[in-house]
């Protein structure tokens, strides 16, 4: 089941740069949250600093309070045990290129020390179907290359390869922005599927998938949270005027 | 184009306990990234500490000779170890000599096939052509060396001295006896060694010039060889110069090939025919066979100079080939 | 305009261009014949070697050592294990050393420090391979005391460092960042990324720069001179003087016996096949596209 994200005046730096100012949110439980706004709004700085990839960065950093589920993220325990319990997906699919399909999706548990084979052969089918992809590759798991695929079949490999450390939260940045739109239609499906099980943060500039897939949506402006409600109800009648210029297209 | 399918049924397993599974106990890995950096780091420094000591090295095993004749050391001409006289003028001669030789000879050429590779090769041409250029640069320079003692000299001495010497002896640089070993010969087994460099550089910074610039001299009405001549060569010249400025640095340090054919006589003299000295050959030579502790330091202190003259060299030249391609990783030293 | 003026303008336009187009021709022309005179010596050189080394490559030359001066017969087999001998010292300090340092530079050397080490690198590899010869003289020879294959090592090593660690940054640098954050974003620790992800990944192309660099000193003859020093006889112990392939082609080359003037040719033969093989080889293998899959 997955678990509520909490957070709490979460601000962000590049350097002397500010990107995010003072972010207090609540991403539900087993629901799906967009992230919504023009670009260098700081979405993708946001999503990033729920499971601290944003320090991967050179002088960058974060400060404030975010909570998923019992974790705290901020307060001190070491960023990589933390980004084992959060799944993410990138905007551009990126398996890893010399490892077969079995091995991407393994990829999360065998590099952290995992290996136990029963239970990895059947994670790595969970998972597979889970994304939906297992009938597509299920005769060649170990003999294609995770690069080998097409790219809407890459971007399920990495969701897949996400869900199979078993995360509570599934992040998700701009996924099919690389996408066409069949793809890009296969993947809403599966964040359908699969809010019964996490709870889904997933940044869009397409306003209409964002009133597709998710029941919460919040609105970024240069860099800080403008407006955060029900979807239907930002997507309709906002309360902020600069939610509304920007859902109409006035900027953006 | 993929057809639609059915998702599958979602199930999502739990362990017996509910918890999160596989990786519940796996620990912060803190402790082994910071030793891991340190580690790479640490091999990082060893170059580091690989210069330092070559500097101190030179600089201390050739303090004996450094305290005995100074800087005169460089402009003096006699060269007797019997008597524990040491000057090395004949050798930074030659050595200067030698050099600029090859780059008379090397850079035509090499800007040459340059040209002919990026500018007017056929597509299919281009790649062998690239090859067979940079296979010049993998043959070792005592083979070089091997094949300028029993093939070049004997051509220089039967055929190329005399014509010279025939046509141009006027000049005064083709005196003497025709041995066939001596600075000509060493002049051109380098420039064949530095031909590959020069061309290799010369080809990087001519293919980073933008296809803009071609395009604007040829749309003036120019010819092939004029738009190479104002659109690209002009362009591409401070890279270029750090090109034969590179070549430079590898002629001065060059041993083997030059060992074979100079002739090795501390001598100098103003015809091409005559033999020679170079630095790094006079330390080749006599290195092993240096009795005495002033006669080894004073050909250590030879090898001090040439470290420092080859670093300036190099240096010039990194900087002028950075200015162009921008800090492209090194492949100049083939 | 007068018909003169004009049939005057039209004829110097004409001669300009005619001059221009013969400029034009023999630029064409002078490229050409550069072509040819590079590629010349370069016929020449392995024409010669095969021509007058081929005949001399047999069972008896690999497998033989030299006879004494004057006498016909005897091989380079020493000479060949020598290096090989030499080669693996040399390697086993420079290929880690240097991928280690290339790991530093493209991983953690964006800062002040990555350049002072990847600058300094580039003047090591600048540096003559005599002057290399001398210290490692001075570090290794004086200390013990005599000539030793090790000391030899220790010269290609310092050699080796460098290159390897220029091509080896290189190679992991073309690694897009995106690979590694998919290996941040699992948990997976930093070392691991980089050594189970990003050297992974660019493998065959470290182990090209790695090949290069290998095919570069095993050709050199000048830090071994007073290293290694050369040996006629069979050494089996690393702290003694010991036979190198270009060792015994230079000193073959430049003694007064016909003799020992065809057995350099064969031994250059042979060092250069080896060269030109391990080229050819690593071009193949990077043909073959270094960051692509399994498929």
């Amino acid at each position: 089941m997955g678990v509520s994200i909490k957070v709490d005046k979460l601000n962000a730096w590049y350097g002397k740069t500010q990107a995010l100012y003072d972010i207090t949110m609540e991403a539900p439980a087993n629901r799906a949250t967009a992230i919504i706004g023009p670009s260098g709004c700081g979405k993708s700085t946001f999503v990033r600093c729920l499971n601290r990839m944003h320090e991967t960065v050179p002088d960058a950093r974060a400060s404030g309070h975010v909570e998923i589920g019992s974790m705290n993220v901020y307060n001190g325990t070491s960023a990589v045990q933390i980004r084992r319990h959060i799944g993410m997906v990138f905007q551009k699919p990126n398996p890893f290129p010399t490892m077969t399909i079995y091995d991407n999706v393994a990829a999360g548990l065998k590099l952290n020390g995992f290996h136990n084979r029963a239970r990895l052969d059947e994670i790595v089918e969970r998972s597979l179907k889970m994304s939906a992809l297992w009938d597509e590759v299920k005769d060649s798991l170990r003999k294609k290359s995770g690069a080998s695929l097409s790219g809407g079949q890459q971007q399920r490999l990495c969701i897949a390869r996400a869900l199979a450390v078993e995360p509570t939260v599934l992040l998700m940045d701009e996924p099919c922005s690389a996408l066409d739109p069949i793809s890009t239609g296969k993947i809403e499906e599966l964040i359908f599927q699969l809010k019964e099980h996490f709870t889904i943060v997933i940044v869009t500039h397409n306003m209409q998938q964002a009133s597709r897939v998710a029941e919460f949506t919040g609105f970024f402006l240069l860099g800080r949270l403008i407006e955060f409600d029900k979807t239907a109800k930002i997507f309709t009648t906002p309360s902020d005027k600069r939610t509304e210029d920007y859902i109409t297209g006035r900027f953006g | 184009m993929e057809s639609p399918q059915p998702i599958a049924k979602l199930e999502v397993a739990q362990d017996p306990n509910g918890q999160i599974a596989p990786l519940a106990n796996t620990g912060t890995s803190e402790i082994a990234d910071r030793f891991f950096y340190v580690a790479m780091l640490s091999c990082g420094l060893v170059i580091l500490v690989l210069v330092g000591l070559i500097v101190y090295e030179l600089m201390t095993k050739s303090s004996l000779s450094w305290h005995a004749f100074g800087l005169k050391f460089f402009f003096r001409s006699e060269w007797d170890p019997v008597n524990d006289q040491f000057g090395a003028l004949p050798f930074v001669y030659g050595t200067i000599v030698s050099s600029i030789l090859a780059l008379v000879i090397a850079v035509p050429l090499a800007i040459g096939v340059a040209v002919f590779i990026t500018e007017m090769s056929p597509r299919w041409l281009k790649g062998p052509l690239a090859f067979t250029t940079e296979l010049l640069a993998a043959i070792p320079s005592v083979i070089y060396g091997l094949w300028a003692i029993f093939v070049l000299v004997p051509l220089l001495r039967i055929y190329l001295q005399p014509w010279l010497a025939a046509y141009f002896g006027w000049t005064g640089l083709f005196d003497g006896p025709p041995y066939g070993i001596g600075m000509l010969a060493a002049g051109i087994i380098l420039a064949i060694m530095v031909v590959p460099i020069v061309s290799s550089i010369t080809r990087e910074v001519m293919t980073a010039v933008p296809r803009q610039q071609r395009e604007a001299v040829l749309a003036l009405g120019a010819t092939r060889w004029e738009m190479i001549r104002t659109g690209v060569l002009r362009n591409a010249r401070a890279g270029i110069l750090g090109g034969i400025i590179l070549g430079l640095g590898r002629a001065l340090g060059e041993t083997m090939a030059v060992t074979m054919v100079i002739g090795n006589r501390p001598e100098i003299a103003k015809s091409l025919f005559a033999p020679g000295y170079t630095m790094a050959s006079v330390i080749a030579n006599e290195f092993s066979e240096a009795t005495g502790d002033l006669y080894l330091s004073s050909l250590i202190e030879v090898g001090l100079a040439l470290f420092i003259l080859t670093i300036i060299v190099n240096v010039l030249a990194q900087i002028l080939v950075w200015t162009v391609t921008r800090g492209n990783p090194a492949r100049a030293n083939a | 305009m007068p018909e003169t003026d004009i049939a005057v303008l039209h004829h110097s336009a004409e001669t300009i261009s005619i001059w221009r187009r013969g400029v034009n021709g023999l630029a064409t022309l002078a490229a050409a014949a550069s072509v040819v005179l590079v590629l010349a010596p370069l016929i020449a050189v392995f024409g010669y070697l095969i021509y007058k080394g081929i005949g001399s490559v047999n069972w008896a030359f690999l497998t033989q050592t030299p006879k004494p001066p004057g006498e016909t017969g005897g091989g380079m087999a020493n000479a060949i294990a020598g290096s090989a001998a030499i080669l693996f010292i040399g390697s086993l300090a420079g290929v880690p050393l240097g991928i280690g340092a290339g790991v530093y530079l493209a991983e953690y050397g964006q800062n002040r420090m990555g350049n002072v080490i990847r600058f300094t690198a580039d003047v090591l590899n600048g540096v003559p391979s005599i002057i290399i010869g001398i210290v490692a003289y001075s570090l290794v020879v004086l200390t013990q005391g005599h000539f030793s294959a090790f000391a030899g090592g220790v010269a290609l090593a310092i050699m080796m460092i460098p290159t390897i660690a220029r091509t080896t940054e290189e190679m992991l640098l073309l690694v897009p960042n995106a690979v590694r954050e998919a290996a941040y974003g699992l948990g997976v620790s930093r070392w691991r990324t980089t050594l189970s992800i990003t050297l992974r990944t660019a493998t065959s192309g470290v182990i090209t720069g790695v090949m290069l660099a290998f095919a570069r000193v095993a050709g050199e003859t000048a830090p071994l001179l007073f290293t290694a020093f050369g040996n006629q006889f069979w050494n089996w112990k690393l702290n003694q003087p010991t036979a190198a392939l270009p060792l015994q082609i230079f000193s073959y080359a430049i003694s007064p016996y016909d003799d020992w003037h065809r057995q350099a040719w064969a031994g250059a033969l042979i060092l250069i096949v080896l060269i030109v093989a391990s080229v050819s080889a690593v071009r193949l293998v990077a043909g073959r596209g270094m960051l692509k899959g399994t498929s």
